[in-house]
C-alpha cells in the first residue's frame, strides 16, 4: 500500500527498536524468573526423592524409629481422606456462597459477606487450625480426620466463594433474561444456565483452592495430628502427607529425611495429577455440551 | 431538522412543477387570445414552447422517481410526490390541448370569419381561471382553493353542453359556415378538457394535503341536463369517453 | 392459536422515574403489531411489561392492567407462568452458550421439567422448521454449540427456542437490529408465517420494517402512546402531527 502523497514514512528509529527489544527481553526474563524456582524446586525434589520411591513407599506405614524401610502409604491415604472431607464441605459451601453473592447479594448483607470472606482469606492457617481445634477437637476430646477436614474446608471456602461470584458476574445478563423469558424460575436459571455458563471459571477457582490446602501443614497440627499407623476411621487421628513430611524433616534420623524428600515429591506430583484430571474432565464435559 | 438533502429535493420538485404550471398556463392563455384575435404569431409561440413543456415533464418525473427510490418518503411527503407526478401529467396534457386549440385557430384564420352564437372567449376565461386557481391551490396547499376549482367544473361543463347544442343547430341551419362552426365546437371541447385537467390537479392537491381521495366523487360528477335524443347522439359522436 | 392482548392504564417506573404513562392498547390476535418510536420513548419497556420482564430490573414497578386472552398478567398468576405463555426474542441473539443447538431449543421445556425424550425430538424438529433453521442444523444440532452459529442463525435459534414452549404470544424486541439484510428478510418472512398461529408484538426502530411486517402500529413518544392504528394509515395519513414528524424523519 502506498503512503499518501506528501507523507514520507521514515524507517523505524533505532530508539524505538531498542525499546521494543528491551521490553520483550524483560517480559521473557520475567517468565524465566517465575518459572525458574518452580523448575528448580521440582528438579531438586526429583533429585532427592526419586531414589526412595518404591512399592513399599506407597503401600507401607512407617517403621518404628531406627528401622530401615517403611513408607508413607498411610499418609497418602490420610491426605486423600482429609482432602475429600474438606472438599465435600468446602466446595458446596463456597459455591453456594458465591451464587448467593452474585445472584441475590447486591446489597449490604452481601457486602458484609464479601468483606468477611476476604478477611478470612488472609487469616494465618495456624490460627484456623487452632479454631478448628477448639470447635471440633475439644468437643470430641480427640484428634480426627474430620477436624482436619473442617480446618481445610474453612480455608477453601473464601477462595471458592469469591471466584464463583466473579465468574457468575461475568455471565452476561442477556443469558439470564433469555431463561426468564422462557418462564424458568430464578433458582433454576441460576442452577442450570448461569452456573453452567460459568463452570469453567468456577472449576478453576475450586482447583486453586484445592491445590492451596493440599499442601497445608499448620492447620493439621492440632486437628488431624498425624498417625504412624494405618487408619481408615475418620474419627481418629490421621496421618497426612504434609504433616508427615514436617515431622520427618525435623527429626534427626537420616532414614526419615530420605522418606521426607520422597514424600514431598509425591505430594507435588499428586497435586499436579489431581488438577490435570479435573481440567480434562471439565473440558471433555464442556465440549459435549449437552447434559 | 434532519434529512436536508431530501427536503431540498422536495423543494426542487415544488419549484419545477410551478415553472411547468406557469408554462402550461401561459400556453392556454396564448391559445385563447390567438382564437379571440385570430393571431397567427401567438399560435407560433404556443407551438414553439410545446417542446419545453414536454422536456419539463420528463425532468419532473425523473426527480420524483429518484426521490421515491432513494429517500423512502412516508405519509405527507409520499402523498406530495405522488400528487406532483399526477399534476405533472395533467399539465403536460394542458399544453397539448393548447396546441390543439392553436391548430384549430390556424385552420379558422384561413376561412372568412363567421357569426357564431357561442361565446368561446368567455369559456376560455373561465377555464383559464380554473387552471390558475388550481396552481394557486398547489402553491399554497389550500384545500378551499382546490374545492373552488371543483365547483367551477360544473359551470364549464354546462357551457360546453350549451355550445354543442347551439353549434349543431347552426350547422344544420347555415351549412356554409359548417367548417367554422366545427372549429369552434372542437375548441370548446378542448377547453372543456383543460377544465377537466384543472379539476384533476385540484383533486390531487386535496389528496396531498388531506390524504383524502376525492376522485369520482358522486357529488362532484356532472349532472347532465336532459337532452333530446338526436342531440344526445350528436354529442356522443362528437365527444368520445370523458377522460 | 394466538390470543389478543388488552392493555389498560399501564404505568411503569424505574425507581422514581416514570417510563410509561397511562398506556391503553388492544393487540389483535393472530396479527402482528409494531411498536415504533425514537430512542428512550418507552417501547421496549412497554413490551417487557407484557410478560413481566420489567420486574426483573431492581426497583422497577408497574401499575395498571394487562390481559392476555382471559389471563390477567398482573393479578394472581405467577410471573413464571405468564412467561411460559409468552415468548420473547431479544435484540441481541442470546443462545445459551454452554448448550448445543438441540438443547437450546429444548431448554424451555427441559428446564421446566419436561422430559419425554421422543416428544422432545418432535418438538425440537418442529420448532426448528417453524423458525426456518431445520435444514441448516439438522445434522449437527446435537454437537454444535448454540454460540457457534452465525448471527442470523442464532436469532432464528432463539426464535425456535421461544416457539418450542408453544406460547400464544411472541414478543420481539428489535429482533433484526443486529443482523444483515438477508437474515433480516428471512426473519421478516418468518414473522409473516408465524402470524397465523401466534400473536406477535414487534418493537422496531426501522419504520420500513414495521410497514412491511405489521398490520397495526403504535407510535410511542416520551412514554406515551401517541397514536395506534392500522399500519397503512399511520404511514400514509397519520392523524397526529408528532407521528407524522417522526415517520417523515423530521426528528428522531
Amino acid at each position: 500500500m502506498n503512503p499518501p502523497s506528501g507523507v514520507s514514512l521514515r524507517p523505524v528509529s533505532w530508539q524505538r527498536r531498542f525499546t521494543d527489544w528491551t521490553v520483550t527481553f524483560l517480559s521473557a526474563s520475567s517468565v524465566v524468573l517465575v518459572l525458574a524456582p518452580l523448575v528448580a524446586i521440582f528438579g531438586y525434589l526429583v533429585y532427592r526423592g526419586i531414589g526412595s520411591l518404591n512399592w513399599d513407599f506407597f503401600t507401607k506405614a512407617p517403621k518404628p524409629v531406627g528401622e530401615l524401610g517403611g513408607g508413607m502409604g498411610n499418609a497418602i491415604v490420610g491426605s486423600i481422606q482429609i482432602l475429600s472431607i474438606a472438599s465435600l464441605v468446602g466446595v458446596p459451601a463456597g459455591v453456594g456462597a458465591g451464587v448467593y453473592l452474585a445472584e441475590y447479594g447486591r446489597n449490604r448483607l452481601g457486602d458484609v459477606i464479601r468483606f468477611t470472606a476476604d478477611v478470612l482469606n488472609g487469616v494465618p492457617s495456624i490460627i484456623i487450625g487452632i479454631v478448628a481445634y477448639s470447635i471440633v477437637v475439644l468437643r470430641q476430646k480427640h484428634f480426627s480426620a474430620l477436624a482436619g477436614g473442617a480446618a481445610l474446608a474453612i480455608m477453601m471456602i473464601p477462595t471458592i466463594c469469591r471466584t464463583t461470584e466473579e465468574m457468575l458476574l461475568l455471565v452476561p445478563q442477556t443469558i439470564r433474561e433469555a431463561a426468564y423469558g422462557l418462564g424458568v424460575s430464578q433458582w433454576r436459571t441460576t442452577l442450570s444456565v448461569t452456573l453452567r455458563s460459568a463452570s469453567a471459571g468456577i472449576i478453576t477457582g475450586i482447583m486453586l483452592a484445592f491445590a492451596r490446602v493440599a499442601g497445608e501443614t499448620a492447620p493439621l497440627l492440632f486437628t488431624a495430628f498425624g498417625n504412624q499407623f494405618w487408619n481408615f476411621n475418620m474419627n481418629q487421628p490421621t496421618a497426612a502427607l504434609p504433616l508427615q513430611i514436617y515431622v520427618y524433616a525435623l527429626s534427626p534420623y537420616d532414614e526419615w529425611h530420605r522418606l521426607a524428600w520422597a514424600g514431598a515429591l509425591v505430594l507435588v506430583i499428586l497435586i499436579v495429577i489431581a488438577v490435570s484430571m479435573v481440567r480434562i474432565a471439565a473440558s471433555r464435559g464442556m465440549m459435549r455440551g449437552a447434559r | 431538522m434532519t434529512r436536508t438533502r431530501f427536503h431540498q429535493g422536495l423543494d426542487e420538485l415544488h419549484e419545477r412543477l410551478l415553472k411547468m404550471g406557469g408554462m402550461a398556463e401561459q400556453a392556454i392563455d396564448r391559445a385563447c387570445q390567438a382564437y379571440a384575435e385570430r393571431d397567427l404569431t401567438r399560435c407560433q409561440m404556443v407551438l414553439d414552447n410545446e417542446t419545453a413543456i414536454n422536456v419539463a415533464e420528463r425532468d419532473i418525473d425523473e426527480l420524483a422517481f429518484d426521490l421515491l427510490a432513494m429517500q423512502q418518503p412516508m405519509a405527507v411527503d409520499l402523498r406530495f410526490i405522488l400528487a406532483v407526478i399526477k399534476i405533472n401529467a395533467d399539465l403536460e396534457r394542458v399544453g397539448d390541448q393548447a396546441v390543439n386549440i392553436v391548430q384549430r385557430v390556424m385552420d379558422m384564420v384561413e376561412l372568412p370569419p363567421a357569426e357564431l352564437p357561442v361565446d368561446i372567449p368567455r369559456m376560455a376565461a373561465a377555464v383559464s381561471t380554473m387552471v390558475r386557481r388550481a396552481l394557486e391551490a398547489f402553491v399554497e396547499g389550500k384545500v378551499e382553493l382546490a374545492q373552488a376549482v371543483l365547483e367551477m367544473d360544473h359551470v364549464v361543463d354546462r357551457m360546453r353542453d350549451g355550445a354543442f347544442i347551439k353549434l349543431v343547430q347552426t350547422m344544420n341551419e347555415k351549412p356554409d359556415v359548417t367548417r367554422q362552426a366545427l372549429d369552434a365546437l372542437l375548441v370548446a371541447r378542448n377547453l372543456e378538457r383543460v377544465a377537466d385537467h384543472a379539476t384533476n390537479i385540484a383533486e390531487d392537491v386535496i389528496f396531498w394535503v388531506r390524504g383524502a381521495d376525492v376522485r369520482h366523487n358522486v357529488e362532484n360528477d356532472n349532472r347532465r341536463p336532459s337532452l333530446a335524443p338526436n342531440e344526445n347522439e350528436a354529442k356522443s359522436a362528437a365527444s368520445p369517453d370523458k377522460q | 392459536m394466538g390470543v389478543g392482548i388488552q392493555v389498560e392504564k399501564l404505568n411503569a417506573w424505574f425507581g422514581k422515574t416514570q417510563a410509561l404513562y397511562d398506556i391503553n392498547m388492544t393487540v389483535q390476535a393472530n396479527h402482528a403489531t409494531a411498536v415504533i418510536g425514537p430512542s428512550g420513548c418507552g417501547k421496549s419497556t412497554f413490551v417487557r411489561c407484557l410478560n413481566r420482564m420489567h420486574e426483573t430490573v431492581p426497583q422497577a414497578t408497574v401499575q395498571g392492567s394487562v390481559r392476555i386472552g382471559e389471563m390477567n398478567v398482573y393479578n394472581g398468576t405467577a410471573a413464571v407462568d405468564i412467561r411460559r405463555r409468552i415468548g420473547m426474542v431479544f435484540q441481541k441473539p442470546n443462545p445459551f452458550p454452554s448448550m448445543s443447538v438441540y438443547d437450546n431449543v429444548a431448554a424451555g421445556l427441559k428446564l421446566n421439567g419436561f422430559s419425554d425424550r421422543r416428544r422432545l425430538d418432535e418438538i425440537v424438529e418442529r420448532s426448528l422448521q417453524n423458525a426456518a433453521l431445520w435444514d441448516e442444523v439438522k445434522d449437527t444440532m446435537k454437537k454444535k454449540s448454540g454460540a457457534s452459529l452465525s448471527g442470523g442463525q442464532q436469532q432464528r435459534l432463539c426464535i425456535a427456542r421461544a416457539l418450542a414452549v408453544e406460547p400464544e404470544v411472541v414478543l420481539m424486541d428489535e429482533p433484526c437490529s443486529a443482523l444483515d439484510p438477508i437474515s433480516t428478510s428471512k426473519i421478516e418472512d418468518l414473522i409473516f408465517q408465524l402470524k397465523e398461529r401466534f400473536t406477535i408484538v414487534i418493537v422496531t426502530h426501522n419504520m420500513q420494517q414495521a410497514a412491511r411486517v405489521a398490520e397495526f402500529t403504535g407510535f410511542f413518544l416520551l412514554g406515551k402512546l401517541i397514536e395506534f392504528d392500522k399500519t397503512e394509515k399511520i404511514f400514509t395519513k397519520p392523524s397526529d402531527k408528532r407521528t407524522e414528524d417522526y415517520i417523515t424523519g423530521r426528528f428522531g
